[in-house]
């Protein structure tokens, strides 16, 4: 934790190792957020569909 | 989002013409709902939620932090504890406030008149920043030393001068405690008072709530 990050430089992007996971991590978050059904207590179908 | 409005007689002046304002554009109906349109049925409309929730436990521990001072949260193990919850606090509001903000980008949640709420939503970032900032230059360690430093040169060349000093610790620490926290918590209450007032934006393409068949009026901004 006391030692310098480890740094990734392509062009005029420079970017370091720790910040890069947390954007990975992020993108990963909003995709599943995206994909994964969302639970119900009235089961798949929401009030509105059943109606 | 149309709700039954209540009967508020006119009268009272300009207090009364203030509530029966906010009786009509902020009904209770639509500050606290119970239901939500179908659409809302999926993980990306709580990153806000969980942005809000962040928040709170930041200025929760950051009270505490502030009632006992430096010292306290470097030397003892509790006060590590809570500047630590408070750090953490922030990492989860920033990193939940950029993914509510992807989801509003590409959902094009400034539509059908709810630009405001989009801006205020960009203004309560670029807050949040110079509050997290005045933050790492408060921590009074030697990494507060080392970015206040560089950060004294930064806005130095901004042409700011010494309006605002980072090595000044009670200047940093003053607006991170007094003014800046209480400047997004009110920058979040409008946001939330008008997302509110006008509902959750549709997804594009997506008809009206209870209008199966209505064309959806998707593309460009709307008032």
């Amino acid at each position: 934790m006391d030692s310098p990050a480890q740094y990734l430089h392509w062009g005029f992007i420079l970017l370091s190792v720790p910040n890069l996971v947390v954007i990975g991590l992020m993108l990963g978050l909003f995709g599943a957020a995206l994909i994964v059904p969302f639970p119900t207590r009235n089961g798949p179908k929401s009030r509105e569909q059943k109606q | 989002m149309s709700a039954p409005q209540p009967a508020v007689p006119a009268e009272g002046g300009w207090t009364g013409a203030i509530r029966r304002q906010i009786a009509r554009r902020l009904p209770l109906e639509e500050l606290l709902p119970t239901h939500q349109p179908d659409y809302v049925r999926s993980w990306v409309y709580l990153f806000g939620a969980i942005t809000i929730a962040a928040l709170i436990w930041v200025v929760a521990s950051g009270v505490v932090l502030a009632f006992f001072g430096p010292q306290w949260w470097h030397h003892s193990s509790v006060g590590r504890f809570f500047n630590s919850l408070h750090f953490w606090g922030v990492q989860v509001f920033f990193v939940f406030m950029v993914l509510h903000l992807w989801t509003q980008f590409w959902a094009a949640g400034w539509r059908d008149g709810r630009g405001p709420t989009w801006v205020i939503g960009v203004v309560t970032f670029l807050v949040s920043v110079v509050a997290g900032f005045t933050g790492y230059i408060s921590q009074q360690n030697f990494a507060a030393q080392w970015i206040a430093v560089n950060a004294k040169d930064a806005v130095n060349a901004t042409g700011m001068g010494a309006i605002f000093n980072p090595l000044n610790f009670g200047q940093a620490y003053g607006i991170h405690v007094a003014l800046l926290p209480v400047a997004v918590v009110l920058l979040v209450a409008v946001h939330i008072a008008l997302v509110r007032m006008k509902g959750i934006v549709r997804p594009i393409g997506a008809p009206e709530p209870g209008v199966p068949d209505a064309p959806a009026a998707d593309t460009g901004v709307s008032a």
